[in-house]
């Protein structure tokens, strides 16, 4: 990884420059090969209709259709599907929040009989999907009346994305020393006083992280929306959106124009995000 | 679960307990944290606790294809499901499915990795880059996966036609082992945001003293990633897998976007085929036993995965 020590200056200044220019290469290279994959949804997105069935495929529209993207929401109710998504992942996300944050704060500051046994069990729950349980999370459903409900998707959603905001919550209060809160109660500012304007402002990138991260996770969800939802008005997106080709139809164009729509927003979300996830994704294991 | 938490709880925090409180003072103090806890004990309860019960007892009961309960059935659900010609291939095919992933996400995500961590002009658009496919729907990008393999007009066959590597348009998706294959990418391609990123932070925990120190005792490149890297990798590397190990087994919605498992149960891994069974095959009691047998394989991983993080240590 480093230069070997035993050259000259100039030769090693010359082996650093090119260095850097064929990391920069491997690192551009490396960045369109994942970006690939959504620019080939966006030209699948900007074609017409009767070029997605030609033979062999074309590189890039003969016709760029913009008006695809204007259509798509005529093609089918891709308002109300971005409304469930929207509704069901706000939802979980406030749910979530409400569970985990008195939870992160009272484990944070305080030791007591089970706390131990507490965060295993958040730890545990945090590796299991929702996959491993949709059998029976969809009994229990049938079981409470609450198939084919947004109760249903934002309670399962809430629960699932609550192991990660619990911990990476627990990460921040832990690291906000106890005497800047009671410096803060002694001011006058109060108990709660001393949390909202010491605790939270502090632990703000743990909040903003545990939101976004909830809110995304919700977001993507598909296997218990694909098993519990069953009205058209009660699908979010993931689940909606296969339906654009099915046997009788092929609206790719379509599928991936809404693909695109909900894939952009949650990727600048996530960049946002992005150095303060693997904290709270490892419970802390590597920082 | 349940067996997990007593044993562990015993090992608890010790509580601190000044002189000798009232036993109503000590009551309230018992209470305290259940306040504090208790909604995310109530969600942990309702949505993860329930259903594995409910799973449990489902696989135990005799349910009529139209979901009516008709009694118990003792193991009956089990030795049908050990009966289905199908499982065993299936169990192989997870195995292989999992492991094959893993390795080659763990693998490319070193290199990843370290490119990440390298300084160069855009590393930051190129980490931006490397995320997308962890924030956008694995749905999504397994479609798009599934239309750039089309038989008549996708992307890969445009390409292989042009460099001559095909002479004729091949139908990736429609022969199990090339499905597969495609599959198992896919996977690693979702997979390796994530382990890229943890190895990333595994990088920037080790002191730039050691590279220091190993390069005036003349340590080449080689020598300095084998005897300094990777060992010192050796937590965030444990870590990645074992998520990644149990995040692969759950996987759904690849397979299920883009053969369905199909041809007939060629390409299924014991998710979608536990999923067939409740949903296609309308045998919920059959299905509930093949998700506990992958329930308690996770539960194994999980374990694994508590004693590699050394979670307690963490804890404080």
């Amino acid at each position: 990884m480093t230069a070997p020590s035993s050259r000259g200056g100039a030769s090693r200044g010359g082996a650093r420059r090119t260095r850097t220019v064929v990391l920069t290469g491997v690192g551009w290279l490396v960045a369109l090969a994942f970006l690939l994959p959504y620019l080939q949804m966006l030209v699948t997105a900007l074609k017409p209709e009767r070029e997605l069935t030609k033979s062999p495929g074309t590189y890039l529209p003969d016709h760029w259709t913009w008006s695809n993207f204007v259509d798509v929401w005529s093609a089918a109710p891709v308002w109300t599907y971005l409304r469930v998504s929207l509704v069901v992942a706000a939802a979980a996300t406030a749910v979530t929040l409400a569970c985990a944050m008195p939870a992160a704060y009272y484990t944070a500051r305080n030791r007591f009989r089970g706390r131990g046994a507490f965060l295993l069990l958040v730890l545990i729950t945090q590796m299991f999907a929702p996959t491993a349980l949709v059998i029976g999370i969809y009994r229990e459903m049938v079981a409470l009346n609450l198939t084919d409900t947004l109760l249903a998707l934002i309670l399962v959603n809430a629960a699932f994305n609550l192991p990660f905001c619990t911990w990476i919550l627990h990460g921040y209060f832990s690291s906000i020393p106890k005497e800047l809160e009671e410096a803060a109660f002694l001011d006058g500012a109060g108990r709660v006083g001393a949390l909202t304007r010491v605790t939270l402002p502090i632990s703000l990138p743990g909040v903003v992280t545990a939101v976004v991260y909830t809110f995304i996770s919700a977001w993507n969800e598909y296997i218990v929306a694909l098993t519990v939802t069953a009205s058209p008005d009660r699908r979010p997106l993931t689940v909606a959106i296969p339906s654009f080709v099915t046997q009788y139809q092929a609206h790719w164009q379509f599928l991936f124009a809404t693909s695109l729509i909900a894939i952009v927003p949650v990727v600048i979300l996530f960049v946002f995000i992005e150095r303060y996830l693997i904290g709270g994704l490892t419970a802390g294991s590597v920082k | 679960m349940q067996d997990v938490i007593p044993e562990k709880a015993g090992s608890g925090t010790p509580v601190p307990e000044p002189g000798g409180p009232s036993p109503l003072r000590r009551a309230g103090r018992a209470l305290t944290p259940l306040l504090w806890l208790g909604p995310s004990l109530a969600l942990i309860a309702v949505v993860v606790v329930w259903p594995v019960i409910e799973m449990v007892r489902t696989s135990l009961l005799k349910i009529s294809s139209s979901g009516v309960t008709l009694g118990g059935r003792g193991a009956g659900n089990y030795t049908d499901l050990f009966d289905e010609e199908d499982l065993v291939p299936v169990i192989l095919r997870t195995l292989g499915w999992v492991a094959g992933i893993v390795i080659v996400t763990m693998a490319l995500s070193l290199a990843l990795g370290q490119l990440l961590n390298a300084r160069f002009p855009g590393r930051r658009v190129v980490r931006w880059a490397v995320i997308v496919p962890w924030a956008a729907s694995v749905l999504m990008t397994s479609l798009i996966w599934k239309w750039m393999l089309d038989n008549y007009s996708g992307l890969v066959n445009r390409v292989l036609l042009d460099l001559h590597v095909i002479d004729k348009p091949v139908n990736w998706l429609a022969h199990p082992r090339e499905a597969m294959l495609w599959m198992m990418w896919v996977a690693v391609f979702v997979s390796l945001p994530f382990a890229s990123f943890v190895i990333l932070a595994g990088l920037q925990t080790i002191p730039a003293e050691i590279y220091e120190a190993a390069r005036v005792d003349g340590a080449g490149p080689l020598r300095t990633y084998l005897g300094i890297t990777l060992p010192l990798l050796r937590p965030a590397i444990m870590i990645a897998s074992i998520i990644n190990v149990i995040n692969v087994f759950n996987s759904f919605p690849i397979i299920w976007a883009m053969t369905g498992g199909g041809p007939g149960h060629a390409t299924d891994t014991t998710t979608t085929f536990m999923y067939k069974l409740a949903f296609y095959d309308q045998n919920v009691g059959e299905s509930a036993a093949m998700a506990v047998v992958n329930f308690v394989l996770i539960l194994v991983m999980v374990l694994l995965y508590l004693r590699a993080s050394r979670w307690r240590e963490e804890v404080r």
